[in-house]
């Protein structure tokens, strides 16, 4: 199976790989997937609660390289973002980013779920209530 | 010495022809080009002396006589032959077939069909050391059995088979016994005789032999096999397999045999030395891999190990300049492990974390550690990677964890 040469940069020099402190306040953590469907991600995000700015993001992802990739490169787009701006990464952007083939796209969906759950954590913790279903969704065909 | 790079490390699926091999071919394609059933001239006549040596070159391997050997496309065509020849000729006497589940799938779907065509097939679970039970065996015998097909070797798990003592069974209750040979031939000592083998499909691309030819033990005596044709027309191979023999590819899967009979004791001593320098340097520097199946019974070019918290598809990304293969299959929409692997109860995240090795005839020590030192360093910065890892690095059992799958 051929990957893209986005794809094998990624693999090859991982953004942003390491964990932060789960019980910090500001820190929201998201794992989905499942190890009998091959992907795992966790993602991790330190927030700003004054600037709602994204200071740092992690990730670990047990997957195959799209998956990989796929996290790795959804670290590097949150970090710098507002919460509002990340929650708007779609899966189809990653798909194109990374070129992405069909059999693929269900890593680009665990990325944005991973981004969804890490900032509903986030949210949770600030005691923010406007929980949108979609944080806890982690979509796998 | 330098290595030359992709490290081919994938013998089980195919293996290179020797060039001692090749060389034997080359004049039935370029000067004695004749037809083996031409009878009336020195080009036929050639061609069917080269056949008939082949013939006795094979026998000899396996312990068989000659006449016992029928030439076919490959083992697929000659386990075909075997199970359907059988189940055909001797439907009047049973419809019941033993078979188990990891077979190769030449011999699982040749079931399958006999199945939709009023056969009855059963399949024998494995032990978690991927080898059949024989009083599981002995029980599903029924008047109806007419014949056992049980792999010699698995191909992926390279778990060797308790195949003497299933022949005496099958002796004893008076059913036939085909043997899927295909990974035992020529690596590990087969002796139709000794192990009471009824029928035995044989590849030559498998034993440094060229693709595209392969042969069926089917044996004369005591007793005799009677095989009902599954291709028609000239009547070669005494009526069993119609069809212009490949003179240059029978040479080959000859020479092939000839070879590994020669060279079987001193090639498995070195095989089995460079398989355990592998296993011990791998399984030495990491934590959490397990070897899959029994490293008792087992061919001495095989190790299949899995390595917890890596997926294999990134692992085998990591390693591309090494040729195996994995027991995931998540290329595909479906993600869908090894069955074999599951079949010897290994957990879906195991199983797809698996890699096999197949060493063969033209593998060296400098490749073996290469190799060794590719996957524990892949292995070791996609760990440093994985959650999964981590979690149980901190004491979290990732396997009674639960994890939301939710549909889409």
């Amino acid at each position: 199976m051929a990957y893209s040469d986005k794809v094998i940069e990624h693999y090859n020099h991982p953004r942003n790989v390491g964990s932060l402190d789960k019980a910090d306040p500001n820190v929201g953590t998201g794992l989905v997937g499942a190890p009998e469907c091959g992907d795992v991600m966790k993602l991790q995000m330190k927030v700003n609660p004054q600037t709602r700015v994204i200071e740092e993001a992690k990730f670990k992802t047990f997957g195959c390289g799209s998956a990989i990739a796929s996290s790795s490169l959804a670290t590097e787009w949150v970090k710098g973002k507002t919460v509002e701006e990340a929650l708007a990464i779609k899966n189809t952007d990653i798909v194109r980013e990374l070129a992405l083939p069909p059999v693929k796209i269900h890593c680009s969906v665990l990325a944005e779920d991973a981004i969804k759950a890490a900032l509903g954590d986030w949210k949770k913790k600030q005691g923010e209530a406007d929980l949108k279903p979609a944080e806890t969704a982690s979509a796998h065909n | 010495m330098a290595i030359k790079l992709p490290i081919y490390f994938d013998n089980h699926a195919t293996t290179q022809v020797d060039p001692r091999v090749v060389e034997a071919m080359v004049p039935y394609f370029t000067d004695k080009y004749g037809n083996a059933a031409s009878r009336n001239h020195e080009y036929g006549w050639k061609a069917e002396e080269a056949v008939e040596n082949a013939r006795g070159q094979i026998a000899k391997l396996i312990n068989a006589t000659p006449k016992e050997i029928v030439f076919t496309s490959g083992a697929t065509e000659s386990t075909n032959l075997a199970i359907k020849g059988v189940a055909e000729m001797y439907r009047e006497k049973g419809n019941h077939i033993i078979t188990q589940v990891t077979e190769h799938k030449a011999t699982l779907d040749t079931c399958k069909r006999l199945e939709k065509n009023g056969y009855e097939v059963t399949y024998l679970a494995v032990h978690k050391d991927g080898r059949i039970s024989l009083d599981e065996l002995r029980k599903a015998i029924t008047p109806k059995t007419i014949l056992i097909s049980i792999m010699y070797a698995n191909n992926e798990i390279g778990v060797v088979q308790p195949i003497a003592e299933i022949g005496k069974i099958a002796k004893e209750k008076g059913v036939f016994f085909h043997v899927d040979g295909v990974q035992a031939v020529g690596k590990i000592p087969v002796d139709v005789q000794k192990d009471g083998i009824d029928l035995m499909s044989i590849s030559a691309h498998k034993i440094y032999g060229p693709k595209g030819v392969g042969a069926l033990y089917v044996r004369r005596k005591n007793p005799r096999v009677q095989l009902a044709a599954q291709i028609d027309g000239g009547g070669h191979e005494r009526g069993m397999r119609s069809g212009t023999l490949n003179v240059p590819g029978i040479v080959g899967l000859g020479k092939a045999c000839e070879l590994c009979g020669q060279e079987m004791a001193q090639e498995s001593e070195k095989l089995i030395k460079l398989r355990e320098r592998l296993r011990e340097s791998i399984m030495s520097r990491l934590d959490e891999t397990f070897i899959n199946g029994s490293m008792e019974h087992r061919l001495p070019h095989n190790i299949n190990i899995s390595f917890a918290y890596v997926e294999g598809e990134s692992l085998l990304m990591g390693i591309n300049d090494i040729a195996v293969s994995s027991g995931s299959a998540c290329t595909s929409a479906t993600l869908e492990p090894s069955y074999v692997l599951k079949a010897l109860g290994v957990g879906e995240d195991l199983a797809h974390t698996s890699i096999r090795f197949g060493l063969g005839r033209f593998n060296t020590e400098e490749e073996v550690d290469y190799v060794a030192d590719r996957v524990v360093e892949t292995v070791s910065r996609l760990r440093e990677l994985s959650p999964l890892y981590e979690m149980a690095k901190e004491g979290v059992d990732v396997s009674k964890m639960k994890w939301q799958v939710a549909a889409e």
